[in-house]
């Protein structure tokens, strides 16, 4: 850790910054975890980013990522403090995927990526809030209650990874993991300020991550920088075979690539994400990061992605419709909630849903059966699924000419708590970023400005695998712009 | 695309969750307004496109027919460990309301 770094509170250094300090040994893990729980202790009740904190595990991960450290046994990432999105099952410790339903489940197993966090003695410090069943865009639909920006507490941190969005930008924690089905890493990392990667799907395990949509999901990592999220990507990227979908390409040492030079990288356009509906003021945060990448050595034209308008309602019946299957599985019988007194096995079934799941569950669900039911899976499922390759195609036919594509993470900036009722309305929220979920592709999302004092998100959209070349292009963005460390306002 | 009482009972049942009378007119407008921005699939010609089922359009892996559960002590420990978090089990088994009289 540089001398300058020296006198900065332990809450507002990165990743590696901290790996720096701890292993000169500035302080331990122990210290540094009982200054994130400290915060958390003082200062969640303002933001309600977190839905379980385990203060106890980890301060004992914390005195055991020492130990490794003073027998030069460190992991990767030995004594960092981060959260895990409350999606991801933890062995005794509730996860409720911000559900009634699994209000009291405490899974006897860990998820995949939980398990290798633990492995490369990373400290997690507690389970973070997130839209039910991560299907929102707001955070608003947790049994646990809303979440609310650091930027601007009336208005919300984006959806569904919003309290793992939160509480970075609040500093309780210095990263946190998310999932990402239609743009629920990049679209609440955007509204908070920070750094968000959706991998390539089958990137990254979704072994114990509570199912949304099986063809959409993808973990990632939520961080301050793009170093950050390199150094998270190689702990949690690879291939295991308890996932039926996991990819089997070799990962690279995402870190490797971060400093390579943009010259002659040819970066696209899509006309069809600078139209109507776009703020105005984002557009020229977009256009002025765009010419940074200029500076650096990058080309730039414009492309066309002409099925894009048809990416929200493809998204919302396939996306439903594979919900409807999955959460299926919550019945009242074998785990989570079951209703009071029932008097046969249908009552059973009918109440515990009713009763265990949310509105917008709830209507995802029958949505998804409709689409699906006899009569109407030609109309709208399989259509669907017809329309989603030629979304892909439209993306494959751009990396023909161009590297990487560049936009805007959301047509608006965070939004007011409440303000957005109506589903459909809040769906076109998602509109650049859920044609990547259909695609498969990997995007990052990163600070590129402000708009009215509150974070604007520059999206990248690589090809299939390419997550370096995306976190080399953001490394080498936030090396010539600070966007990055500006931190929120009136935060302690 | 309308919704009618009766089509929110159908889709209710199949998916097994209770919806009161009261709460149709508010859902009925909802999920037609959702399958109204849906129908925008329909005005777009996909005659001979391939449905799409997985976006690497990957195969199913396959592997070894062998057992791959743990056996023996282990087996129950597991099941034990499942079981303990169900809402009603008794000798190893899941307890639900009587289905035959």
């Amino acid at each position: 850790m540089p001398d300058s770094l020296s006198n900065t509170p332990l809450h507002q250094l990165t990743i590696a910054e901290l790996l720096d300090g701890l292993t000169q040994k500035h302080f331990s893990s122990e210290e540094l975890t009982q200054h994130y729980l400290a915060r958390i202790d003082r200062l969640d009740s303002n933001y309600n980013s977190y839905i379980t904190v385990t203060a106890e595990r980890a301060l004992e991960a914390a005195r055991a990522a020492d130990n490794a450290r003073t027998e030069n046994k460190a992991g990767q990432l030995a004594g960092i403090p981060i959260a895990h999105k409350d999606i991801f099952c933890t062995n005794g410790v509730r996860t409720s995927c911000a559900s009634k339903m699994l209000d009291n489940f405490v899974p006897p197993y860990d998820a995949h990526i939980v398990t290798k966090f633990a492995q490369a003695g990373a400290v997690c410090l507690g389970k973070t809030n997130m839209d039910e069943f991560a299907m929102g865009s707001s955070n608003e639909t947790s049994f646990y209650g809303a979440v609310k920006n650091p930027w601007s507490t009336d208005c919300v941190p984006g959806g569904s990874s919003g309290g793992s969005a939160a509480a970075i930008a609040a500093q309780l924690c210095v990263a946190a993991t998310g999932t990402d089905t239609g743009g629920s890493i990049r679209q609440p990392a955007a509204l908070c300020g920070l750094t968000g990667l959706k991998p390539t799907y089958g990137r990254v395990s979704r072994y114990g991550m509570i199912a949304f949509a099986s063809s959409l999901d993808q973990g990632g990592p939520m961080t301050r920088t793009a170093h950050d999220a390199a150094l998270l990507l190689n702990v949690m990227a690879g291939f295991d075979e308890r996932d039926s979908t996991s990819a089997q390409n070799a990962v690279p040492d995402y870190t490797a690539t971060l400093n390579n030079s943009l010259e002659g990288l040819r970066i696209g356009l899509p006309k069809e994400y600078f139209g109507e509906g776009l703020s105005p003021e984002i557009e020229k945060a977009v256009q002025a990061a765009i010419k940074e990448f200029e500076k650096l050595g990058a080309t730039v034209k414009e492309i066309s992605l002409p099925n894009t308008e048809l990416a929200v309602p493809c998204y919302y019946v396939i996306a439903p419709a594979e919900a409807s299957a999955n959460l299926s599985r919550f019945d009242g019988v074998r785990y989570g909630y079951r209703c009071e007194n029932p008097k046969d096995l249908f009552d059973l079934y009918t109440r515990t849903r009713a009763e265990g799941f949310g509105d917008e569950v709830k209507r995802r669900i029958l949505i998804g059966t409709y689409a699906l039911s006899a009569g109407y899976y030609d109309a709208y499922y399989r259509k669907a699924q017809q329309v989603r390759r030629l979304i892909k195609q439209d993306f494959v036919d751009a990396f023909k000419e161009v590297d990487v594509i560049a936009g805007p993470t959301t047509p608006n900036p965070a939004f007011k708590l409440g303000a957005i009722s109506d589903p459909v309305t809040m769906y076109l929220e998602d509109i650049y970023t859920i044609a990547v979920n259909l695609a498969g592709l990997p995007a990052l999302s990163i600070p590129a400005g402000f708009m009215q004092n509150k974070p604007v998100g520059l999206q990248l959209i690589g090809n299939y695998f390419a997550e370096a070349q995306l976190l080399n292009i953001g490394h080498q963005y936030q090396t010539v712009t600070d966007w990055h460390k500006h931190t929120a306002p009136n935060i302690e | 695309m309308s919704i009618t009482a009766d089509d929110i009972a159908k889709i209710a049942k199949l998916a097994r969750i209770r919806v009161d009378s009261d709460e149709v007119p508010e859902l009925s407008q909802r999920l037609a307004n959702i399958l109204k921005m849906a129908d925008k699939l329909q005005t777009v010609n996909t005659d001979g496109v391939v449905p799409m089922a997985n976006p690497l359009d990957a195969v199913q892996r396959l592997r070894a027919d062998v057992v791959t559960e743990p056996a023996g002590a282990a087996a129950l420990q597991a099941r034990a460990a499942f079981l303990a978090i169900a809402p009603s089990s008794e000798q190893g088994l899941y307890l639900v309301p009587k289905v035959i009289e």
